[in-house]
């Protein structure tokens, strides 16, 4: 019994990274309309810059957050005003080439710096960590403090978006991008600081990846789709729902593992499509039709 | 002293050319009323002069500033502001936020959300309220609230009776006074003739892209609009 609550708490606690992986995505979905295929090679391109910095450096991964995040953040905004913006033609197929072809030279550029060899962010001893709670209940330190940096990110983001200036008019923009340029609102520059917030999460997504798991330079596509599958199950532009997809992701995942080894991917993918089939518009749908 | 000029406008779609050389003239203070029918280019004029459809020639003068090509997010923030035809609130924000966001280009000026709430008293209790919940007086009320919340030289208005019950439209109108008062240029574009040439101080008559009458509402008669507007 136990075993089983350790596992549940454990299958939620996975919920938060994935939720980090989704966040970036909903949000650069949301406010452009934009699906970039390449998400997830940017999160391991994060983990491999801070693989880089730490081992270089020899400094705390949690440190070098100091540094990924804004440096990730700008190449966003750079990436957003230079290629991204020339392919929001109105066609959603273009961006998906752009961001697909974006992809193939992520995974060919860390390959030939970094070679395919797996890597993991060494982070002294905080990964294996556990939080005892009594009856044999435990928590790992780590993905309590992935988990509680997601809440942290939902929670500023939806401060951002429903208290501030800048949150209105990204919202505004988000509704009906021409009538938002009538108020004076830049939409080049909007788009650039959207991608530079959703690079910036998923520079932080990328570090606490490294730190968990082991990555390598074509690893990008399997995290998309978790990030693709958080994002649906929580229903598109909620973000809480989105932290409620990837629980639902890190639960059945570590269900699946449990009963056989084998069956813990197959396990998130078959939850995903349940959800898919009971409720196609996800389980906090916000959008609205257009 | 003329604020709006524009001259030889033309504009397509496409192959498609829907404005074959406008030449208008707005002064200060001025109210112009655009009339012609479906399909005349009055809504291309407009969507021309607020910066979101680049001519393909000709020019527009803006406050002695050539704005032509000038993208929309720049026009509006020179005082140009256009209440855009079926509204548009965005449905995201609330009936406040849709007029605080109109007042994003930070120009200075006399409006307020206290003023557009004393000329518009019901949107004031309904200010928590998505703006796609309100009636369609009232989100016509909100769009131009929003629109003058961006304290323009010249108010554009596309079809603001559009969808409405007379009783309404007239309410609308009857607010037009006050908007004058501050000095704002207005111009009200519309199919229905009578409301239009009623507040207009001139008017033009647009017919397939080109003026086909231009006058004063109390020195034209009605057969020679009807001419112009129907083209027969």
């Amino acid at each position: 019994m136990v075993d089983w609550i350790n596992t549940v708490l454990q299958g939620l606690l996975l919920g938060g990274l994935y939720a980090l992986f989704a966040t970036g995505l909903s949000l650069s979905f949301g406010i452009m309309r934009l699906v970039n295929i390449a998400h997830g090679d940017m999160i391991v391109l994060a983990a491999y810059l801070a693989y880089a910095v730490v081992t270089h450096f020899g400094i705390n991964p949690f440190v070098a957050l100091l540094l990924i995040v804004p440096a990730m953040a700008a190449w966003g905004y750079v990436l957003q005003r230079v290629v991204l913006s020339r392919s929001l033609t109105g066609s959603i197929l273009t961006p998906l080439m752009v961001t697909l072809g974006l992809s193939i030279i992520t995974q060919n550029v860390l390959v030939s710096v970094f070679s395919a060899d797996s890597r993991a962010i060494p982070a002294g001893g905080v990964e294996t960590a556990a939080v005892p709670l009594g009856g044999g209940v435990t928590l790992g330190l780590y993905p309590l403090i992935v988990m509680a940096t997601a809440i942290g990110v939902i929670v500023g983001l939806q401060l951002l978006l429903g208290r501030t200036e800048l949150g209105r008019a990204f919202r505004a923009t988000s509704d009906d991008q021409e009538t938002a340029q009538l108020m004076g609102i830049d939409n080049r520059l909007l788009y650039g600081l959207a991608m530079a917030i959703a690079m910036g999460i998923v520079g932080l997504a990328g570090v606490y990846l490294g730190i968990r798991a082991n990555f390598d330079p074509s690893a990008g596509p399997s995290h998309l789709i978790y990030a693709f599958e958080a994002v649906v199950i929580g229903g598109l532009g909620s973000l809480w729902g989105t932290l409620a997809g990837g629980m639902i992701l890190g639960v059945s995942q570590s269900i699946g593992f449990r009963l056989d080894p084998g069956w813990g991917i197959l396990a998130s993918h078959l939850a995903f499509l349940a959800v898919l089939v009971l409720k196609p518009n996800g389980l906090f749908p916000r959008t609205r039709d257009r | 002293m003329t604020l709006l000029r524009t001259r030889d406008l033309v504009v397509h779609y496409g192959d498609f050319q829907a404005l074959f050389g406008i030449g208008m003239e707005i002064a200060d203070g001025e109210t112009i009323a655009i009339i012609g029918s479906n399909g005349a280019g009055k809504s291309t004029f407009l969507r021309s002069l607020a910066g979101l459809l680049a001519p393909s020639s000709g020019r527009i003068e803006f406050a002695g500033v050539d704005i032509t090509g000038m993208p929309a997010n720049r026009v509006v923030a020179s005082g140009l502001a256009l209440v855009p035809e079926g509204r548009k609130l965005f449905p995201s924000l609330s009936v406040e936020e849709n007029l605080l966001i109109g007042g994003y280009a930070k120009r200075k000026g006399p409006w307020s959300l206290e003023r557009i709430y004393r000329i518009f008293p019901d949107l004031k209790e309904k200010r928590r309220n998505p703006g796609t919940a309100l009636s369609g007086g009232q989100q016509q009320m909100v769009a131009i609230g929003r629109a003058l919340m961006s304290n323009p030289r010249l108010l554009l208005c596309d079809e603001l009776s559009l969808g409405l019950a007379p009783i309404v439209v007239k309410d609308i109108y009857a607010r037009l006074p006050e908007i004058l008062a501050e000095g704002t240029s207005v111009v009200v574009v519309e199919q229905d003739i009578g409301q239009a040439m009623k507040v207009a101080d001139r008017f033009y008559c647009l017919q397939e892209g080109h003026v086909s009458l231009a006058g004063k509402p109390g020195e034209v008669g009605r057969d020679q609009v009807s001419a112009a507007y129907f083209g027969v």
